[in-house]
């Protein structure tokens, strides 16, 4: 009854013309950045993120969410046109994808993705309407201790699938957890890590960091890219676009496999939808009657991997929403902006914010439906984005990025930040550290080091007091197995073809 | 260049990074009455640093068969980052749009050889855009 009650006051919220029109731009938004390969959700969220502090947040959680899901849907384009994933979550949608485009179904593979997001993508935020409020009471029963615990658990995840080297993705969290200490410490008053710069005493700003590593660090890496490559023409119409009533019933269990799996995955912190898809894929793989059609071009091996990586969306917002720890780069920055506007994500957030919350997953909704209606007839639009010049869309990209960071602190010195993040976030990339765990490591580090101290005073400065309430105890050992997986050669093997 | 040597090159400035960190936390208190000091958690993460970073140097140095780092594209990378910090030092002589135009038409001329005219229409509608979408539109206040 109260998830009825809170969806109809969130339909209340979704439905305002003005949301609706937030909305239906963050979709549409999002879907033009999936087709665009090189440009993902995070770096596209960190650079509107300081324009959003002109809205309501309402509003601007309804849009930025909508970019998060609607490049999900954009994605697929250019996997099953151009052989080229618009974002990783789409991989797994080339292998049949393409094949079937190859065949001459372009039409239909577009046709199948966008019907499995939408079933997805809708169960998907089915979910999270209905676990994310009882795991906000359940949480509800958390203190320090079994905070940080969970903080370390949810950094372990993100290590544990963050990389090929589980060293190297520890090091970026402990970067992250570094820049999330720089400025005043609030309990002692003790300026720490600033250099003797003024600037540096209320800390480096999330916005900075995020839109540095995300957008100009991708700016960079793909600056020697010269675009212009040949997509296969979508067939206009769509009646062209429709599967045909076989497709449905041959992807009938894709859509269930990938709604279900998607969910689950985006629940755990660092798995994302790039490991979602290619588990749905794997499953749909070996529970068909025809594995053989895999890799030629079966419809199911595009329902499969597309619906879940829709449904990883509602998943990873149930972490981020009622614990406040977020799961991907791009879950980081939707926490980062509800904490910039005023919010405290976490248990009490549902309670102290229902027509936030609700407002959201009616929006999502109302979102997927957009999304279908969208992309059946507007695929041949969406594909020209891909014609768009990249010597028009880097400098704006660079552009954006200067205006968007100057607008938060009115700082030229966080703009120079920002050339030193973007110059990190490219070497990352180069030098194979992946960013994800920086960035959560930023974004959790002074929660972190608070609920550690916190625990510390209630117990004397025991650590002791970690292990010896049986929920920290039972997520600090297995943030620690999760650690030690390296020095097993089986689970490692596993992970590491679960990367692959 | 060779993964080996730039996982080695990496280690060494994040084991720097590390030994920064313990020394400057090493002067903060670490416990006092009221609990855990401004020192304790840099410590412990400036120590697990140090360590992680001396891992990743000596596997390096004993993984014969790492595969090498594709450094394709990187010079471009590099004289994009320098052409943007140009344009970041030059913001409090020349403006946010002055500033913006040069950049694009440095991008769109040099790095993506486009003849002068295209250069040109593009920095200077770029950089209008700019100016209308957000000072004028907007109300955001330009560097």
């Amino acid at each position: 009854m109260d998830v009825l009650a809170g969806l109809m006051q969130g339909f209340g919220v979704a439905l305002q013309p003005l949301n609706l029109l937030w909305c239906f731009v963050g979709v549409v938004l999002g879907t033009v950045i999936g087709v665009m390969p090189g440009l993902g959700p995070p770096a596209t969220i960190a650079m509107l993120l300081p324009l959003t502090f002109l809205m309501n947040p309402a509003s601007a959680i309804i849009m930025l969410a909508g970019i998060y899901y609607g490049a999900k849907y954009g994605g697929s384009t250019t996997s099953i046109l151009l052989n080229v994933p618009g974002e990783s979550a789409s991989v797994a949608t080339c292998i049949d994808g393409y094949e079937m485009a190859k065949k001459g179904r372009a039409g239909a593979a577009l046709g199948i993705a966008a019907i499995a997001s939408f079933i997805a993508g809708t169960v998907g935020v089915l979910g999270l309407m209905l676990i994310a409020p009882p795991l906000a009471r359940v949480s509800l029963a958390f203190s320090s201790p079994e905070y940080f615990a969970l903080m370390a658990l949810g950094l372990a995840m993100v290590v544990l699938l963050g990389g090929e080297s589980m060293v190297k993705a520890l090091l970026a969290t402990l970067v992250g957890l570094w820049l999330a200490g720089i400025g005043t410490d609030l309990f002692s008053q003790t300026s720490r890590f600033t250099f003797g710069r003024m600037e540096l005493l209320s800390g480096i700003d999330f916005v900075v960091v995020a839109i540095g590593i995300f957008a100009i660090g991708e700016v960079l890496a793909n600056m020697h890219e010269r675009g212009g490559a040949q997509a296969i023409p979508v067939p206009r119409g769509v009646r062209n676009l429709l599967p045909t009533m076989q497709d449905m019933k041959d992807s009938r269990f894709a859509f269930v496999n990938g709604s279900v799996i998607g969910f689950f995955i985006g629940v755990l912190p660092g798995a994302g939808s790039t490991i979602a898809s290619f588990i749905s894929y794997g499953v749909e793989k070996a529970v068909s009657k025809h594995p053989e059609k895999f890799g030629h071009g079966a419809v199911e091996g595009v329902a499969a991997p597309e619906g879940a990586n829709n449904s990883e969306t509602g998943g990873a917002l149930v972490p981020m929403l009622t614990l406040g720890i977020p799961g991907s780069g791009t879950t980081a920055v939707l926490l980062a902006a509800l904490v910039l506007w005023g919010f405290k994500p976490g248990p009490l957030f549902i309670s102290e914010n229902p027509a936030m919350f609700w407002g959201l997953v009616a929006s999502m909704y109302i979102g997927n439906v957009m999304l279908l209606i969208l992309n059946l007839p507007l695929v041949p639009l969406f594909a020209q984005v891909l014609r768009a010049p990249v010597y028009v869309l880097y400098p704006v990209i660079l552009g954006i990025s200067v205006v968007g960071v100057y607008s938060t602190s009115g700082s030229l010195f966080d703009v120079w930040l920002l050339a030193g993040f973007g110059l990190l976030g490219y070497l990352m990339r180069k030098l194979d550290f992946p960013s994800a765990p920086l960035v959560l490591g930023l974004v959790l580090g002074g929660a972190m080091e608070r609920a550690l101290r916190q625990s510390l005073m209630m117990s004397d400065g025991h650590l002791s007091i970690l292990v010896s309430r049986p929920v920290s105890a039972v997520m600090l050992s297995l943030a620690v197995l999760i650690l030690l997986i390296p020095l097993f050669g089986k689970f490692n093997a596993w992970r590491l073809k679960a990367l692959k | 260049m060779k993964a080996l040597r730039a996982d080695f090159w990496s280690g060494l400035a994040l084991g720097g990074l590390g030994a920064y960190i313990i020394v400057v936390a090493s002067r903060w208190e670490y416990m006092g009455q009221d609990g855990p000091g401004p020192g304790f958690f840099p410590l412990w993460y400036g120590i697990v640093m140090a360590v992680l970073s001396l891992m990743l140097m000596v596997s390096s140095v004993t993984n014969k068969g790492t595969n090498a780092i594709d450094w394709s594209g990187a010079r471009s990378a590099f004289v994009a980052w320098a052409a943007f910090s140009v344009m970041v030092a030059s913001l409090p002589l020349v403006g946010f749009v002055i500033g913006f135009a040069a950049l694009t038409l440095f991008i769109v001329l040099v790095m993506y050889r486009k003849p002068l005219k295209v250069a040109l229409i593009t920095a200077v509608a770029l950089s209008a855009g700019f100016y209308l979408i957000f000072p004028l539109a907007l109300g955001v206040k330009l560097p």
